[in-house]
């Protein structure tokens, strides 16, 4: 199990993102056949919006599904949106809508495949996070 | 050879004096056999996103229009008819150059939808002239339209490619369109719209940027679709052709930015769009960005109008850390966890 967890549409964004992150990664499975993914560490999940407009279906019905299990929700630490800020207040929604339901900190968003940018401060940023939260478990 | 040359050559080119080519064989679409579930997702998004110009309440922008200077409106109006150009021409060229091209019945049906949008597009720009402006003025705008070389240049540079014979260059530059091309128009609302005026054109102006982004979005995506078919060689081919092309549209985007906004002083702001934009362009082709940030920093006023947010207070990793907002616990059962 890896502390990083995400979902890419068929369009391969995101997923092409977490490849120039270069961390260990589960990718959330695309169809309800396939065997749904199941948590055993804290993670950190990177998702893209979908919609846009009134924010309906901004989250991945692939994600909802992995998140209606409460030990996969109980097992995440933060989120990462990706999206697009031509969607307007849409942008990286599914990121807000998620920390609000499941009371965790957005931790970042970029656009698209993120720029090479994007990837460091991600890269940096989830490094010490991780270092926080375990001074943090540790007191 | 210059640009002139090539536009030349490629239209006295028999290739691409023809008429569009149609599908030489259709069969009934089949909506409960879906062979790319991107054409379904599309769909529903474009559907869902659908709007009229009517729907939005332009006429409460009329005093606020009033308070422009003369050389304010008159940039406006221009650069409305610009937008009214790439508009028409990609819902009347564009959009549907690709359906031959499509691989899926499906996608040949969102391609239908994009070009009516585009239609709708070009129509609410109208919308906006005959809320604000006189006959005259409006006249004058499209008159400066069909005169303005480098606005035409670059419809013409895409005509060029929507009328030549490569399918995988089409979607090129329709997606740079798409993604590209409308954003030295659409910041000009959005700087408006940021110093409180015309927020309700701008409001429409939203409405048809959510639209070009999902198009550009999945006409790039169809473009890599058609790459995993290619040879190496093939690949580096259309890699080449993409960022000649952008080279040459981009040129003649900051002539033409120059041509509009030097008057008031806002081409280096508008530059800085252009780039996070073309940027966000070749994404959508599966590209790597190609402007570095340093060129990219676009004023934060602009794309807080474009996305309220886009702004560092939503992102932990970027902030001082202490900006971020935890978000506010939401009562849910387990068994009805539903967004």
């Amino acid at each position: 199990m890896a502390n990083l967890v995400y979902f890419s549409s068929v369009s391969g964004n995101t997923h092409r993102f977490m490849q120039k992150l270069g961390q260990p990664a589960e990718r959330i499975p695309l169809y309800a056949k396939d065997a749904p993914l199941h948590a055993t560490e804290p993670y950190v999940l990177v998702v893209p919006t979908y919609g846009g407009g009134d924010g309906n279906g901004a989250v991945p019905k692939q994600v909802i599904r992995f998140l209606n299990d409460a030990n996969n929700r109980a097992l995440l630490r933060g989120v990462i949106a990706a999206g697009n800020t031509n969607f307007g207040s849409a942008y990286g929604l599914a990121g807000d809508i998620i920390a609000a339901k499941c009371n965790v900190p957005q931790l970042y968003r970029f656009e698209v495949f993120g720029t090479p940018d994007d990837v460091n401060i991600v890269h940096e940023g989830l490094d010490s996070f991780w270092s926080e939260q375990l001074a943090t478990a540790s007191h | 050879m210059t640009l002139t040359d090539k536009v030349n050559s490629a239209q006295n080119d028999p290739a691409h004096q023809g008429k569009i080519k149609l599908v030489s064989h259709v069969n009934a679409i089949n909506w409960n056999k879906i062979q790319d579930e991107k054409d379904v997702e599309v769909w529903n998004r474009l559907v869902n996103n659908f709007w009229l110009p009517e729907k939005v309440p332009l006429s409460n922008d009329i005093q606020s229009w009033a308070t422009l200077t003369a050389e304010e409106q008159l940039m406006t109006m221009r650069v409305f008819t610009g937008l009214t150009l790439l508009d028409t021409i990609q819902g009347t060229v564009g959009a549907v150059s690709l359906i031959p091209d499509a691989i899926t019945p499906h996608e040949e049906a969102v391609y239908t939808n994009i070009a009516f949008m585009e239609s709708v597009h070009a129509k609410s720009y109208s919308s906006i002239f005959s809320t604000l402006c006189s006959t005259k003025e409006i006249d004058e705008a499209f008159r400066w339209s069909t005169e303005n070389q480098n606005l035409q240049k670059k419809a013409q540079i895409i005509m060029n490619y929507y009328q030549g014979d490569d399918p995988l260059k089409r979607k090129v530059a329709s997606t740079l369109l798409e993604s590209f091309l409308f954003y030295s128009g659409f910041y000009l609302p959005m700087y408006w719209s940021s110093r409180a005026k015309l927020t309700n054109t701008a409001d429409m102006i939203r409405l048809i940027i959510r639209d070009e982004a999902v198009h550009g979005y999945y006409i790039g995506y169809k473009f890599q679709k058609g790459l995993e078919n290619e040879t190496e060689e093939r690949r580096q081919e259309l890699k080449d052709y993409t960022f000649n092309l952008m080279y040459e549209l981009y040129e003649n985007e900051v002539q033409y930015t120059q041509d509009l906004y030097d008057g008031v002083g806002l081409t280096e702001d508008v530059k800085k769009f252009l780039h996070y934009n073309a940027n966000k362009a070749l994404m959508n082709l599966g590209y790597e960005p190609m402007f570095p940030k340093t060129v990219t920093d676009v004023n934060p006023a602009i794309l807080s109008a474009l996305s309220p947010n886009a702004d560092e207070n939503h992102d932990f990793f970027s902030g001082s850390g202490s900006s971020y907002v935890i978000g506010k616990a939401v009562v849910t059962e387990d068994e009805d966890w539903d967004f």
